[in-house]
C-alpha cells in the first residue's frame, strides 16, 4: 500500500545550526506510528515542518500520494493533519461543545448558530470515547484529562487522516489511559493514521505497529514494534550498545541497601484540604522514600504540605525531632528543605533569566555582600555545577529557555543541590526528560543519599519507585493507605498496592 | 536555493538587530529630521529646555519601570504627582515655613515623599496582599489622589516666589538643568539596584515567574510593594520638580496623563508588559524619545491634538516590536 505519509532528506537550519540532517518519517494509512528519540533529537521540529509551522531548508514531504507544501497550521488542517499539543490551545472559560464545533458550527437561517445540534453533535462525538459529560458547561471546569480528550475529539471530529499526538498520556491517570488507548484503536480501525510521540516506552508496545527513533537530527531507525524491546529502543536513541544497558539496570537510583536509623521528618496525620487528608511518613536520614499513587491521589499536595505551599490544617510534622509548621516556602528553605516542581514550566523555570540566575535563585539570601549579591562567589559556585552535573550549555549567562528539558531540569536540581538541604522532595524528577538525562538525573539523586541525605521522591514511573526506594507509601484519596518495604518490592507488588484501593473503594 | 540558505541568517541578523536597538534607531531619525528641519534645534537653550522636560517623564518612568518588572502597572503616579506638588507650597507658605524658611525648606521636600511613600504603600498592599489586580487597585488613587490634592488646594492655583525651592526645576549644573543630573543619579543607582542586588534578582524572577520565585523561597510581597513604593516615591519627586519649575501648583493640571507618557517610555524603552525585564537606561530612551516627537511637533507648529495621536503611534509601533521580538 502507497503510504498516507513520506517525508525524505528533510533539513532545517536554525540560525545556520543544524537541527534537522537527512531526517524522513514514512507513515501507512490506518498505521499508529511512535516517534521517539531524546530531547533536542529533532522531533518537535519534524513535527511543526509537517504541520507547516517551519519552513524546511531541504527534502520532500508527499502526503496522501502528492507533494505537499502546507505553510500553515490552518493549511494543514485543512489538508487533514489534526494536531494535539502538550500545552492544549482550546478556550477554558468557554463550553464543551464550542470548543469541539468551532470553526466548523452549525448554522440555522444562514447565520445563526444551531446551538442544540452542537451540542448533539458534541454528545455524539464524546460517547465515542466514553465520555459522558455536560456539553453546556465551560471546559475549564473539567480535568485536564477531560480537556486533552475534547482536544483529540475535536481533531477527530475534523475528519483528519492523521492524527499527531504529542505526549499525550502525560497527564492522564491509568483509566484515562485505557480510554484514550480506546480511541487509537478506533481512529485506527477507521483508516485514520495516528503519529505517537511519547517518552513512555511502555506504551508504544500498547499500541503502536511502527516505530521511527531519532538521534541528532535524523533518522537513526524505523521498525516494527513486535521486532523490538524497550532495550533496543533506548540504545538507539542513545546511540548506546542494548547489552551493555541492561546489565547496568534500568535505573541509576538502586543503592547499596546501607540504612540508618536517625529519624530526619516525621509526619502525622497531616491534612491540607479536600485532596490531603491524612498523610502519614517518616524518612530517616540516607534514605529514599517513594510517594507511590495515581494521578490526584495527593503526593503533590502532601509534598506541599511538607515544604509550605498548603496550609496544614490538621496533623503535625517533626523535622529532625522539632515541630515544624512552615507558613512559606522560604521557612522551609532555611529549614534545610528543597522541593523540586512538578511542572517545570510552571513552577520551575524562569524563562527570561540565564542558566545562572536561576541556579542560584533559592540562595539568594547567602549571596549578599556588602549590599549587592557577590557575582565572584555566584559564578565560581556555578560554574562548579554545571561541571559536576554535566549541564550542556553555551555559557552560565544563556537564557535556560534555550536549554532542553532535561538540562533545565539539571539547573532546578542543581538550585536546590545548592542550597545544600538535608531533605530533597522531588515531583517527578525525571518526567519529559530524555533517556540520557534521565540516568543522570538518577544518579545524582543516589549520590546525594549516600552523602547521609534524605529524599522524598514522587514517581509515576514503578520502575523508579520499584528500584531506588527503600520504602514506598503508598497514597489514595489523599490518604497513605499502605507501605511497602524494599528489598522485595516488584512492579507487580506495587501496581497490586496502587490497584488493591482503587478497588476497594469502588 | 543554495543563495537562500547563505543570506537567510543574514537577514535573520539584521532583522534581529533592527528589533533590539529599535529605540536607537528611533531616536538617530528624530535627531536628523530635527537637524535638518526644525529652525534652532542645535542650540543649547533647545536642549535645556528638552532636558528639564524630559527630566520629569525619565524619572517616574522608571519608577514605572520597576512595576511593570514585576507583571504590574502604577496608573496613580500623576495623581501622586499633583498630591506631593500640591503639599509643598502648603508647607514651605506655612507660617512654620516662613518663620523658620531652612527647616520649612527641608520640610517641604521631605513630607511630600512621605505621602507619596504612604501612597505606594497603599498600591503595594492592595495589589501584593489582597491581590487585586494592579489595573484596579492603582485605579483607586488615581481616582482619589488628585482628589485630595485639590481637596487640600481648595482647587486654587498656589503661585509661589521661593528661590531654593525652584533650584530643583531651574538650577544648573555645568550648564546643564539640575534635574537632568538628578535623573542620571537615579538611573545609575537602580541599574545598579536591578543589576546587582537581591532585591533586583527577586523582582525580575517574580515578574519573570512568579510561582517559581515565590517556591524558591523569594519574599514575593515583599518586592512587590517594594518596587510600587520607589514608584510612588519618584512620581512624588516629580511632582516636586514640575512645582518648581513653574513656581506654582496647580493640583488639577500636574502630573496630568503623566501615567501614560511613563508607561509608553517603559514599553518604548524594552520593559515588557509581562514582567521580567527592567531596562532602567531603556526607560530613559524611551523618556528622550517620546519628549523629541513632542517637541518635534510642537516646534513645527503641529497642533496638541496631533501631537497625542504621534505618541499613540510610537506606542504601538514599539509593542508592534515587542510582540515580533517574543517569536
Amino acid at each position: 500500500m502507497a503510504p498516507l505519509l513520506a517525508m525524505s532528506g528533510i533539513e532545517k537550519h536554525f540560525a545556520g545550526i543544524p537541527a534537522l540532517q537527512g531526517a524522513a518519517l514514512e507513515i501507512a494509512p490506518g498505521e499508529v506510528h511512535a516517534l521517539i528519540g531524546q530531547n533536542g533529537a529533532g522531533k518537535s521540529t519534524l513535527i511543526k515542518i509537517l504541520t507547516g509551522l517551519y519552513r524546511r531548508d531541504e527534502g520532500t514531504i508527499d502526503f496522501l500520494g502528492s507533494p505537499s507544501h502546507l505553510t500553515s497550521p490552518r493549511e494543514s488542517q485543512i489538508a487533514g493533519i489534526a494536531t494535539i499539543y502538550q500545552e492544549l490551545n482550546l478556550v477554558p472559560l468557554r463550553s464543551v461543545s464550542e470548543n469541539v464545533v468551532m470553526g466548523q458550527e452549525p448554522k440555522k437561517l444562514g447565520y445563526l448558530i444551531d446551538w442544540p445540534e452542537a451540542h448533539r453533535r458534541t454528545r455524539e462525538i464524546l460517547s465515542r470515547f466514553g465520555i459522558e459529560i455536560d456539553v453546556t458547561a465551560p471546559l475549564g471546569s473539567y480535568s485536564t484529562a477531560i480537556q486533552q480528550l475534547v482536544a483529540i475529539a475535536r481533531a477527530v471530529s475534523m475528519d483528519a487522516k492523521l492524527v499527531i499526538m504529542d505526549e499525550p498520556t502525560s497527564s492522564l491517570d491509568t483509566s484515562e489511559v485505557e480510554i484514550l488507548f480506546g480511541v487509537v484503536k478506533d481512529l485506527k480501525a477507521s483508516g485514520v493514521s495516528v503519529l505517537y510521540v511519547s517518552h513512555f516506552l511502555d506504551e508504544l508496545f500498547q499500541i503502536c505497529d511502527r516505530v521511527t527513533i531519532m538521534r541528532d537530527g535524523q533518522t537513526v531507525g524505523c521498525q516494527d514494534i513486535a521486532d523490538t524491546t524497550k532495550l533496543d529502543l533506548i540504545a538507539g536513541m542513545l546511540g548506546r550498545n542494548a547489552s551493555e544497558i541492561a546489565s547496568e539496570g534500568l535505573t541509576e537510583l538502586a543503592g547499596d541497601g546501607t540504612t540508618y536509623d536517625e529519624i530526619v521528618l516525621q509526619v502525622d496525620n497531616v491534612a491540607t484540604g479536600p485532596r490531603l487528608t491524612d498523610f502519614s511518613m517518616t524518612l530517616h536520614r540516607g534514605e529514599i522514600v517513594g510517594l507511590g499513587g495515581l494521578l490526584g491521589s495527593g503526593r503533590t499536595e502532601a509534598a506541599r504540605s511538607i515544604f509550605g505551599v498548603d496550609h496544614i490544617t490538621n496533623g503535625s510534622i517533626k523535622l529532625k525531632g522539632a515541630e515544624f509548621n512552615p507558613a512559606e516556602p522560604s521557612d522551609a528553605i532555611r529549614a534545610g528543605i528543597g522541593l523540586l516542581t512538578e511542572d517545570r514550566k510552571e513552577e520551575g523555570i524562569v524563562p527570561h533569566m540565564s542558566v545562572r540566575e536561576n541556579l542560584t535563585l533559592a540562595l539568594l539570601p547567602s549571596m549578599r555582600k556588602n549590599g549587592q549579591i557577590d557575582l565572584e562567589k555566584e559564578r565560581a559556585l556555578v560554574e562548579d555545577f554545571i561541571r559536576k552535573l554535566g549541564i550542556k550549555t553555551s555559557h552560565m549567562d544563556q537564557p535556560i529557555r534555550e536549554l532542553s528539558g532535561g538540562n533545565q531540569q539539571k539547573v532546578l536540581l542543581a538550585r536546590w543541590l545548592a542550597t545544600k538541604p538535608d531533605i530533597l522532595i522531588l515531583d517527578e524528577p525525571t518526567r519529559g526528560v530524555d533517556v540520557g538525562a534521565k540516568r543522570e538525573i538518577q544518579s545524582i539523586i543516589r549520590s546525594f543519599v549516600d552523602e547521609g541525605h534524605a529524599v522524598l521522591l514522587i514517581s509515576s514511573e514503578f520502575e523508579e519507585l520499584v528500584e531506588g526506594a527503600n520504602r514506598i507509601v503508598v497514597m489514595h484519596e489523599g490518604k497513605a493507605v499502605s507501605e511497602l518495604t524494599n528489598p522485595g518490592i516488584t512492579e507487580n507488588a506495587l501496581v497490586k498496592a496502587l490497584a488493591h484501593h482503587e478497588g476497594a473503594t469502588t | 536555493m543554495t543563495s537562500l540558505t547563505t543570506n537567510e541568517p543574514i537577514r535573520a541578523d539584521l532583522v534581529g538587530r533592527l528589533k533590539n536597538h529599535g529605540g536607537l534607531i528611533a531616536l538617530g531619525v528624530i535627531l536628523v529630521f530635527n537637524i535638518l528641519v526644525t529652525p534652532n534645534f542645535l542650540h543649547t537653550q533647545t536642549l535645556a529646555v528638552n532636558i528639564s522636560q524630559v527630566a520629569t517623564i525619565a524619572i517616574v518612568a522608571m519608577g514605572m519601570t520597576l512595576v511593570i518588572a514585576t507583571g504590574g502597572i502604577d496608573l496613580s503616579v500623576g495623581a501622586v504627582m499633583a498630591l506631593s506638588g500640591a503639599l509643598a507650597p502648603l508647607i514651605f507658605m506655612s507660617d512654620f515655613g516662613v518663620a523658620y524658611p531652612v527647616l520649612g525648606l527641608i520640610a517641604a521636600l521631605f513630607f511630600p515623599l512621605v505621602a507619596a511613600l504612604i501612597c505606594g504603600l497603599f498600591n503595594g498592599v492592595i495589589v501584593a496582599v489582597l491581590k487585586v489586580q494592579p489595573i484596579i487597585a492603582t485605579l483607586i488613587l488615581f481616582i482619589s489622589g488628585r482628589g485630595i490634592a485639590q481637596v487640600l488646594t481648595n482647587g486654587n492655583l498656589q503661585t509661589f516666589s521661593n528661590p531654593e525651592f525652584s533650584y530643583l526645576g531651574t538650577g544648573k549644573i555645568l550648564g546643564f538643568p539640575f534635574q537632568g543630573w538628578l535623573a542620571v543619579a537615579i538611573a545609575c543607582i537602580l541599574f545598579w539596584v536591578v543589576n546587582r542586588t537581591v532585591f533586583g534578582r527577586y523582582l525580575l524572577a517574580i515578574g519573570g515567574n512568579e510561582r517559581a520565585a515565590k517556591l524558591s523561597g523569594g519574599p514575593v510581597q515583599r518586592v512587590k510593594i517594594g518596587a510600587y513604593v520607589i514608584c510612588s516615591m519618584l512620581s512624588g519627586l516629580a511632582g516636586l520638580i514640575v512645582v518648581a519649575i513653574n513656581s506654582a501648583s496647580d493640583a488639577a493640571r500636574n502630573g496630568n496623563l503623566m501615567e501614560l507618557d511613563a508607561i509608553a517610555a517603559a514599553v518604548v524603552g524594552g520593559a515588557l508588559l509581562q514582567g521580567g525585564k527592567a531596562p532602567i537606561f531603556g526607560a530613559i530612551l524611551g523618556a528622550v524619545i517620546i519628549q523629541l516627537v513632542k517637541y518635534t511637533l510642537l516646534a513645527n507648529g503641529v497642533e496638541d491634538e496631533v501631537a497625542l495621536i504621534a505618541k499613540a503611534l510610537i506606542i504601538l509601533a514599539a509593542v508592534y516590536i515587542q510582540q515580533a521580538r517574543k517569536e
